[in-house]
């Protein structure tokens, strides 16, 4: 179910003298089924911005439609929203408290007031979703690794079968072969179940192999909101607000600035590789 | 919500009750906060909001900031003013139901609530210009002849340094938590207080747990900044009294000398203007 | 000797159950050896769980050996006479910036390693002046820690260590909090006080980028030193790297396809210049 920002705006401590405009007029449409990379630095209003898609913070002007419906409205759902629009914060210490981890995923499910057995039946299929083994259900959540515990906490999301998953800053704190992990596992996720999908990131290292539409924010605006390889194509913009197009995108430039005739509209390795061998085949 | 309490907000500005030593000014809150209760009749009163006024425009900090700490304690003060407006026997004024409003009650109320507010607003002053460093380092020094009885002063300085240290970085955390746990469908609000009490355990682990985990990072940072506690250490910012600080006790003493005479006098002046 | 040496570092610790019976023991740090020379830029890489946290805890005194010996600027760190100085000695700045400001203020923060050690009240001043200045944060010195954003807060932990005037300082994953603007700022801060100061730095880390500019890389696995090595003879061995749960940068990365795919590209390939200058010579 497609969500909706219309005219969107956002000020922190309105009628203080220290009024911050955190997010300035945003519109927006999340369609059914996209895999969208959210990227912006530190207080560009990116966070601010995946709290109102699932009425956790409310917008001071402008209104966000869920399904049609404004979220804002009388009597509207709020919990029901929240279980369709599925936020997994990004440190999983925040929301991990039981004594194990299968029924810390049972959490999500057991607050919408299903059956036990619907909950236990969630909770496992969300936890095979993020490939986490049998062995660990009964673990204490508290001693797995950094890796695991971003499963488990994104399972306790899943479970409450929601239609769009945001994940906020997923790979944080991970190393490198942890984070590739988790992302692979994501987009795995992606493909098996179908679901919208939304990454908020500051690295488009990250999340340029995996999306198929990235958003700029800035200073609580969208700057950008295109393909990839349209977004990347600005980095000299990206770079003056202090984010960077992916590391291979500067080597082709910088290739193409000592008269190698490559394009640079590449962003990831594969890619450049193809474009360098071919370059070279056409010689 | 949590974030209005001002209490231990330092509000950062060069003023001459910034600069003061904070001995002075928590001396002078204590001996504030014992004159709102020792002064009687309105004469008193007059004195202690000139002083309050003085203070606040010599510190430079917005009066709003000063309000925002009374806006926590609003349902305590409304509280008590009901209570005394209600339940102070006496000459009645007008009957409300079976509630009678008495003179006394109406004097009581104001008063309090005035003795409430100027208490307040003047720990609010001495906590919005003193860092909480100065604050403890202010009470080691104080409370220093106690070491000899083998009261812990140092350590118990330094424990109340880092918890002020840590209230925000808590309570943000606490924040986090909650939306975290309102993002999978928790409930805080709703269900009797048995209930209400059960669904804070999801908000309490993470932030015992967190607490606990910076509680030891902080022990070992320190240590690894060679801390051993209160013995062989020097300070950045030793505290010795200025003239500034002589001055700011004899301007006290002044106050308090103004707060008995004008609250005995004021009076007598009254009566015999209306004689 | 160097500023530090380590010979034969074994650290276990014990694992216990919920009852407190012992589980098993894991062992941290396995054998190590190392040597590390005054006014060095040198780099430990691991994956989370590789041991480079421990190890460098050692380097500070934070936690003893088990086995074998460490010696700070000569002192070994079992001998508790010398705990003191070899903190002070080898200064540490650790992961989570909220966690290791004490100070309510930047500048009483900084000036609370000095004040332990005892630091007459005028030279305090001076030297918070100083690191504060070093690592671009005096015009801050008035705030408060909660307004600044995390690579500030990590400058002014490192402002705190230096204070102490340490020979070396150890920072143990000072970036992996931060975003890459603040990840930036704090190397820079870093790679200036090597240059400049000429103080040994020790720097823990998972992100490759930081160590293109070390003297010396190590690559911590299960406790042991996988590889080491210059970063240009570390890089060359990415299927290893890659073993090893780690990433080699991206230019070194194509550098590696290309030549997988027939391409004369020399190995370990670390900037954009060299790439481009080593297809430069492919062409002709």
């Amino acid at each position: 179910m497609p969500i909706i920002l219309d005219n969107v705006s956002h000020i922190y401590g309105e009628d203080t003298a220290m009024a911050v405009r955190a997010l300035d007029k945003i519109s927006l449409v999340i369609p059914d089924g996209q895999f969208i990379g959210l990227i912006g630095h530190t207080g560009s209003g990116k966070s601010t911005l995946v709290q109102h898609l699932n009425g956790l913070m409310k917008a001071t002007s402008g209104a966000v439609y869920f399904n049609g419906e404004d979220i804002d409205s009388e009597g509207f759902d709020k919990k029901k929203l929240r279980s369709k629009v599925g936020l997994v914060f990004q440190y999983p210490e925040h929301q991990l408290f039981e004594t194990d981890v299968f029924s810390d995923v049972c959490f999500g499910p057991k607050n919408l007031g299903l059956s036990k057995k619907e909950i236990e039946l969630r909770a496992y299929a969300a936890l095979k979703l993020v490939g986490m083994e049998d062995d660990y259900f009964y673990q204490s959540p508290f001693e797995l690794s950094g890796g695991q515990k971003r499963r488990v906490a994104i399972a306790g999301v899943l479970a409450m079968k929601p239609e769009v998953l945001i994940l906020d800053e997923p790979t944080a704190g991970l190393d490198p072969k942890g984070r590739d992990e988790i992302l692979d596992q994501i987009a795995k996720l992606k493909r098996e179940t179908g679901i919208t999908v939304i990454l908020v990131s500051h690295s488009m290292d990250d999340v340029a192999k995996y999306v198929d539409r990235i958003i700029v924010m800035n200073k609580g605006r969208v700057m950008y909101d295109d393909e990839p390889r349209e977004v990347f194509r600005q980095y000299q913009e990206l770079e003056a607000i202090g984010l960077a197009a992916p590391q291979v995108t500067y080597i082709m430039k910088e290739l193409r600035d000592h008269g190698f005739d490559v394009s640079d509209d590449v962003t990831t390795i594969e890619e450049a590789k193809q474009e360098i061998i071919a370059y070279f085949k056409e010689r | 919500m949590l974030r209005d309490i001002t209490l231990g907000q330092y509000y950062q500005a060069d003023s001459v009750i910034h600069r003061l030593d904070p001995r002075v000014k928590l001396g002078t809150t204590i001996i504030f906060i014992i004159s709102l209760f020792v002064f009687h009749g309105v004469g008193g009163y007059v004195a202690a909001a000139v002083f309050l006024a003085m203070v606040i425009k010599l510190s430079k900090v917005p009066f709003h900031f000063m309000i925002k700490g009374m806006k926590s304690i609003v349902f305590l003060l409304s509280i008590t003013v009901i209570f005394n407006l209600f339940l102070t026997p006496g000459q009645p004024i007008f009957r409300l139901w079976k509630l009678t409003v008495t003179q006394e009650g109406v004097r009581l109320a104001v008063l309090l609530s005035i003795r409430l507010g100027f208490l307040i607003i003047g720990s609010s002053v001495m906590t919005l210009t003193t860092t909480p460093n100065q604050l403890t380092d202010g009470l080691e020094k104080m409370l220093k002849p106690l070491n000899r009885l083998g009261v812990p002063v140092h350590e118990i300085a330094m424990m109340m340094s880092i918890a002020l240290r840590f209230i925000p970085i808590l309570m943000e955390e606490t924040d986090k938590i909650m939306k975290a746990q309102l993002a999978r469908c928790a409930d805080f609000e709703s269900g009797n207080l048995i209930r209400k009490a059960k669904s804070l355990v999801p908000l309490l682990v993470p932030l015992f747990i967190s607490a606990f985990r910076r509680a030891n990072d902080l022990a070992m940072a320190m240590e690894a900044r060679c801390y051993r506690g209160g013995d062989h250490r020097t300070k950045m910012k030793p505290l010795h009294y200025e003239r500034r600080d002589y001055i700011a006790y004899l301007i006290v003493l002044c106050y308090l000398v103004a707060g008995v005479v004008l609250g005995k006098l004021l009076p007598i002046l009254l009566g015999s203007v209306v004689a | 000797m160097g500023i530090i040496k380590v010979r034969d570092l074994v650290y276990e610790y014990i694992r216990r159950d919920e009852e407190g019976n012992v589980e098993g023991i894991t062992t941290a740090v396995d054998d190590v050896d190392l040597d590390i020379e005054q006014g060095d830029f040198v780099a430990i890489l691991g994956h989370n769980g590789s041991g480079k946290s421990t190890l460098a805890k050692h380097l500070n005194a934070i936690l003893y050996p088990a086995e074998g010996t460490v010696w700070v600027d000569g002192k070994d760190t079992n001998e508790e006479k010398y705990v003191w100085d070899i903190r002070q000695t080898a200064g540490m700045v650790f992961q989570n910036p909220d966690n290791q400001i004490i100070g309510q203020i930047v500048e009483e923060d900084v000036g609370f390693g000095p004040e332990n050690m005892g630091v007459p009240t005028e030279e305090i001043w001076e030297r918070v002046e100083e690191s504060l200045k070093a690592v671009g944060m005096y015009s801050y010195r008035k705030f408060s820690p909660n307004k600044l954003s995390g690579g500030q807060k990590q400058r002014v932990s490192i402002a705190g260590v230096i204070a102490m005037h340490p020979k070396c300082i150890v920072l143990d994953e000072p970036t992996a909090m931060l975003d890459p603007k603040g990840r930036k700022e704090v190397i820079r801060a870093v790679r200036a006080l090597n240059d400049v100061e000429k103080i040994t730095v020790i720097l823990i880390t998972h992100y490759m980028e930081e160590v293109i500019y070390a003297d010396k890389v190590y690559v911590m696995d299960q406790g042991k030193i996988a590889l080491q090595g210059t970063p240009k003879e570390v890089f060359s061995q990415v299927e290893q790297l890659k073993e090893l749960r780690l990433d080699v940068p991206q230019v070194t990365l194509l550098a590696y396809e290309l030549e997988k795919e027939g391409f004369a590209m020399p190995k370990g390939v670390l900037t954009n210049r060299e790439f481009v200058e080593a297809l430069d010579q492919c062409t002709r």
